[in-house]
């Protein structure tokens, strides 16, 4: 619960709220009124679609083709799925700068959530690929910590570093320290492989286990994860350890041998 | 006790209780004469003499703090699975060396301090090995009678890195075990035994289930004995052959001016002492070391990024790194160059310090005793060797963390490697030229400070309107410390025909040391020093500003 | 010494008296001058400084008291488990930061109390010790030679030879015993090193899932690890099998293999390398799934996995060995024999 509580402040908790009481609302309304139930679901849907066309047109084609058929700027987007959408423009990789080093970083997000749901909605209707997971599926309830920390491990460390730090690839490439990304980016992460990283579709990484790594970096690599021995040191292990020890363990003692050898005040006539 | 004792003790009168333990210690060990000859030892002041003491005291440190640890690790590798306090690693499977580190981290009250301050501690000692061999280097505190000293305190640091390896290795998490596997992998390149070496290291393959026993027993009996009594050879001769000393007035060659072990040194020394362990408890304090729940236990499948050794090992590392792969097949065999060399050319970079000393004494051809340090600039060969070598040492230090430099500076872990490659073989270069240069440049400012004193900054406009810089002359003292080192003459090749007039053969090794002697202390290679004609001349000649 | 034993007297104007400032030297101005004169601190000529300093000193070991009485309330009153929130060092542990500075302090305060004391109280006039040749006189010398020689004589060792080679050739076997005596820390190499868990039918498991993989399982872009079908984490040998039997699975467009070889030992396009790397053995998995380059963590070794996994950066030697996988009759992929080469690290005996 202090975990659910702990992300109500997250930056997008307004909109996940928000999305969930027009979902709600919308329901409701469905309920209501059972006769138009399954046309307006269709004409919601289409709507979004429609939306979402307009958006790629403006700000998506140039790279990835009118149709999202990809050209030599970017790739093809039919069949990467909703869930690919949702993690590359809902962390600002896209739409990527002009002028794009060795990977699209993460950057300020250009388009609101509902925008790229639309976006999403429309890339969905090119070709089936995975769907914008939901809070069931990457929430904390039902997760085993241990067992994400072992497969963290064998999945996710050799790249992300045993806590999530991020590590270099080659050629200026790296992977991104996992501090503070929505569990959702990172569920969609896995999922869809984004740029260089490799996917970990359901069938070789369950949900089960998914939600396993999500538990346990927020375990690790959250502002209230304790490092019960103090300050961590940029969790890089023994690098950040050699250079403390060098600046401010040798520092200190060669501040205090100065101390120690030096002349005391004489006294002086004046 | 012996009745003669008692009685002769009670014959004695009211001699205080102090002096009667140690009339009886007399009789048996002789420590007044230990004590005459050490009590008012004399020790100079100067904050590069106590780096020694850093080292010697965080090795105490970490004996003591060792002691305590091995009441609660099981240096075993049998598998349990752990249910400690430590939420994220509950059920997981583990050796029993990981899960009784994480009892100390977790369950011991203060063992997690205790561990940190063992781990800190161990890295302030290699650090301030180091920057203590530096400062014995440079000033030429190796000189003779002290070349054995400057082993014993070479063979300390060497042995402080493998008792370091084996220590970090023993909880067996992701991290050491990494680091384990990598040294599984180097001897296996040893040409035709590395095989045979490694399945006795390891009891089979790797990992098995006996490198943690056995490093236990190498790190906390075999190395920790081995320099226990290097540290009391090192100790005894510092006595022996009394401190060195900088140039300055008073001090000779044949003295040593300071304070007296009794009281001041006992003072400050011991003091050190509680002000090291201090500030080294304190650092345990606020700052994490080897997080080892963080890592999770080893496995040989499994890696984190950012695998380095401690820093000391991270030459090392660098080495291996930047190293191309090489390996040559022949006849069913496997050089594997790749991994071979570097761990060739990882013993030669310390030996190349370590020997030192002996090619120097060897090139000046000097048997005097040396009590009185140098100046860096004015043995400025040797300074621009210190240099170049700790730019080769950092370089690969650079090479060590490549991939740490290129997240966190946005390079090319590529391009970074290439640059280790090359600046390995360009680095020291560059940096032997440059610092004798500098070195150079420095002893013209002192000899231009002799002859015409201190800039005093102030500006005077002389009657023809020509503005000077007044120079204030320099005291005695001054004048004495700035000219005190001595300035050897580079060799010559004797004479090519003997007494009879037969042509002698000279020999190579001659000839190189002429001409390493001309290197060292040939006209590019110092500033002579301004004699007292000079001064004279000039003092006289321009009278004081 | 107290402070209280320095003389009125000696107050700086005096201390010319046992000074011993030479004169500049007409003859060699850069003469030794000799040791300059003891000036005196402040604490030596002013009592009311010296009572300060004794103060301190005294307040200083009184603090280290405190802190110990601190560190042992501490170690009683705090929780092991108790977790605080101090800026900036985070979320850490409260008994160890309690206990760390306690202890840290204590310690500090009794040598910076110390060093007050010896640098503001004790005598601080520098004291010259003479010096001696550690080489010992050349009589000295000639007694021992002369010692030794009558050692060496009395001793026949030089005249009886027989005694002298039989006492060296004991002397030098012996240590034999003990080098024979580590036989036993392992088990000789044979072919250990060459064979590894697969074998032809073993079924690859999923690491994740502890599941049989299908080819519909693994997507191109994904990035699998699996083990041979019986190897269990609890097994007692698991760190020794899975050290060499550790595999890595992707799937490339087939259009997009270079290697032939790749190719054939492939199951469309599924490929199956050794996760050990042959450098030095670490586990090799990190997968750019855009390029197929596969980098080691540890020294940057990067495969390339389209081509073989032939070596395109970095320390390695030669590429990672590739495992020949098919699928069975009920859709599981398989292993179709052990690795044909040796994985991992390279070693004399490989090949």
């Amino acid at each position: 619960m202090k975990k659910l509580s702990a992300r109500r402040r997250h930056p997008l908790a307004a909109v996940v709220v928000l999305l969930l009481a027009l979902a709600a609302t919308g329901g409701l309304y469905a309920f209501v009124a059972p006769t138009g139930k399954a046309q307006a679901e269709e004409t919601a849907q289409s709507l979004a679609i429609d939306e979402g066309k307009k958006l790629y047109a403006v700000g998506c084609a140039s790279c990835h083709g009118t149709g999202g058929q990809g050209t030599s700027d970017g790739p093809s987007l039919v069949g990467v799925g909703a869930a690919a959408v949702d993690f590359q423009v809902g962390t600002g990789r896209m739409p990527a700068a002009t002028s794009q080093g060795a990977q699209a970083p993460k950057k300020k997000v250009v388009y609101t959530q509902a925008e790229i749901d639309q976006l999403a909605a429309y890339i969905a209707s090119l070709g089936a690929g995975p769907n914008i997971p939901t809070e069931a599926e990457y929430g904390p309830e039902g997760a085993d910590i241990a067992k994400g920390g072992e497969l963290f491990r064998t999945n996710c460390a050799q790249c992300h570093n045993f806590t999530g730090k991020g590590g270099a690839l080659t050629h200026g490439k790296y992977a991104p320290a996992l501090d503070d990304v929505d569990p959702k980016h990172i569920y969609e992460a896995m999922q869809t492989g984004p740029q260089n990283m490799p996917s970990f579709p359901d069938t070789i990484l369950s949900e089960q286990n998914k939600k396993d790594i999500i538990a346990y970096l927020d375990a690790v690599n959250s502002d209230d994860t304790e490092n019960p021995g103090g300050l961590e040191l940029g969790g890089l292990g023994p690098v950040s350890e050699g250079l403390f020890a060098w600046v401010f363990g040798l520092g200190a003692l060669i501040a205090v041998a100065v101390w120690v050898a030096a002349r005391t005040a004489k006294a002086k006539k004046s | 006790m012996s009745t003669t004792e008692t009685t002769e003790s009670r014959s004695r009168g009211k001699a205080p209780a102090g002096e009667r333990v140690a009339d009886w210690a007399d009789g048996r060990l002789g420590i007044y004469g230990l004590a005459k000859a050490n009590m008012r030892k004399i020790f100079p002041d100067h904050w590069s003499f106590m780096l020694g003491e850093v080292c010697l005291y965080s090795f105490i440190i970490i004996i003591l703090t060792g002691v305590y640890l091995t009441l609660f690790f099981h240096p075993s590798m049998n598998e349990v699975e752990y249910h400690g306090s430590y939420v994220p690693l509950q059920g997981q499977l583990m050796s029993e060396a990981f899960s009784s580190t994480l009892h100390i981290s977790f369950d011991v009250r203060g063992g997690l301090l205790i561990r940190q301050i063992h781990h800190w501690a161990a890295l302030v000692f290699l650090a301030g090995m180091f920057v203590h061999m530096m400062r014995v280097f440079f000033t030429g505190a190796f000189r003779k009678p002290r070349e054995i000293n400057w082993l014993f305190g070479f063979l300390l640091f060497v042995l402080g890195m493998f008792t370091g390896f084996t220590g970090y290795s023993l909880p067996d998490d992701l991290l050491s075990g990494t680091g384990v596997r990598f040294m599984e992998g180097a001897i296996l390149s040893v040409p035709i035994v590395g095989t045979y070496l490694s399945f006795f290291l390891f009891g089979g393959e790797f990992p098995g289930g006996d490198f943690v026993a056995r490093f236990y027993s190498v790190h906390i009996l075999l190395l920790p004995g081995i320099m226990l009594g290097l540290v009391v050879g090192h100790l005894i001769l510092v006595v022996y052959h009394k401190h060195t000393q900088y140039a300055g007035p008073g001090k000779t060659n044949k003295n040593v001016i300071g304070m007296p072990l009794m009281p001041v040194y006992m003072a400050k020394a011991g003091g050190f002492f509680f002000l090291v362990f201090g500030v080294i408890a304190a650092i345990s304090a606020i700052a994490t070391i080897n997080p080892i729940w963080a890592m999770g236990p080893y496995r040989p499948d499994q890696v984190s990024t950012g695998a380095q050794p401690d820093w000391y090992m991270g030459f090392s590392e660098g080495l291996i790194r930047v190293m191309p792969g090489w390996e040559i097949n022949f006849w069913g065999h496997t050089l594997v160059l790749g991994v071979f060399i570097p761990l060739m050319i990882f013993p030669l970079v310390l030996v190349a310090i370590a020997v030192y000393p002996f090619i120097e004494s060897w090139v000046t051809g000097d048997k005097r005793e040396h009590h009185i340090l140098d100046r860096p600039r004015n043995a400025p060969t040797r300074t621009a060797f210190g240099v170049a070598w700790m730019t080769w040492y950092f370089v690969l230090l650079i090479g060590g963390g490549n991939d740490l430099w290129a997240t966190h500076f946005h390079l090319s872990i590529n391009a970074i490697t290439w640059f280790v490659r090359i600046a390995f073989f360009v680095g020291p270069v560059l940096a032997f030229v440059i610092t004798k240069r500098i070195c150079l440049g420095l002893q013209r400012r002192d000899k231009d400070k002799v002859l015409h004193g201190r800039e005093s900054g102030i500006i005077k406009r002389l009657p023809h309107g020509e503005f000077i810089e007044v120079h204030e002359p320099l005291s005695q003292e001054q004048l004495h410390t700035l000219t005190a080192h001595e300035q050897y003459k580079p060799a010559e090749i004797g004479p090519l025909v003997d007494e009879n007039g037969v042509e002698r053969k000279v020999k190579g090794s001659e000839k190189l040391r002429v001409k390493l002697s001309k290197a060292y202390y040939g006209e590019e290679s110092q500033i002579p020093k301004p004699t007292v004609e000079e001064y004279k001349e000039i003092t006289s000649g321009h009278g004081h500003h | 010494m107290s402070s209280q034993d320095i003389p009125e007297e000696n107050l700086p104007a005096e201390q010319d008296e046992h000074g011993a400032v030479s004169v500049a030297d007409e003859k060699d101005p850069f003469a030794d001058p000799g040791l300059p004169p003891h000036e005196h601190r402040i604490q030596d000529v002013d009592e009311r400084a010296a009572k300060r300093s004794e103060r301190t000193v005294a307040m200083l070991f009184t603090v280290s008291m405190l802190a110990t009485v601190g560190f042992i309330a501490a170690y009683v009153a705090i929780p092991v488990d108790k977790s605080v929130y101090i800026f900036p060092l985070g979320h850490i542990s409260a008994l160890n930061f309690a206990l760390g500075m306690t202890l840290g302090v204590s310690l500090f305060c009794i040598g910076a109390g110390a060093v007050h004391w010896a640098r503001t109280l004790m005598s601080d006039v520098e004291v010259a010790e003479e010096r001696h040749a550690v080489q010992s006189p050349p009589e000295v010398k000639a007694k021992v030679l002369a010692d030794f020689a009558d050692g060496a004589k009395e001793s026949a060792l030089g005249r009886r030879k027989l005694i002298r080679n039989t006492m060296f050739g004991a002397l030098a076997l012996f240590p034999l015993s003990g080098v024979v005596l580590l036989r036993d820390l392992g088990p000789l190499p044979e072919n250990k090193l060459r064979h590894t868990l697969w074998s032809k039918g073993k079924l690859l498991v999923n690491m994740n899932t502890n599941e049989p993989l299908r080819p519909s399982d693994v997507a191109v872009g994904s990035l699998t690890f699996a083990k041979p079908e019986g190897l269990e984490e609890h097994d007692h040998d698991f760190q020794t099998e899975i050290a060499k039997a550790a595999l890595m699975i992707v799937r490339i467009q087939p259009d997009n293999i270079k290697d032939k070889r790749e190719l054939e030992w492939s199951h469309e396009g599924i490929v199956a390398y050794s996760k050990i790397c042959t450098h030095v053995g670490c586990p090799i998995s990190l997968y750019e799934q855009q390029t197929h380059h596969a980098l080691c963590p540890c020294h940057q070794s990067t495969f390339d996995l389209s081509d073989g996994a032939r070596v395109i950066f970095g320390p390695a030697g030669h590429a990672l060995p590739q495992l020949r996988i098919g699928v069975n009759d009920e859709g599981y992929l398989e292993a179709l024999g052990d690795f044909e080469e040796p994985v991992g690290p390279a070693f004399w005996e490989r090949g």
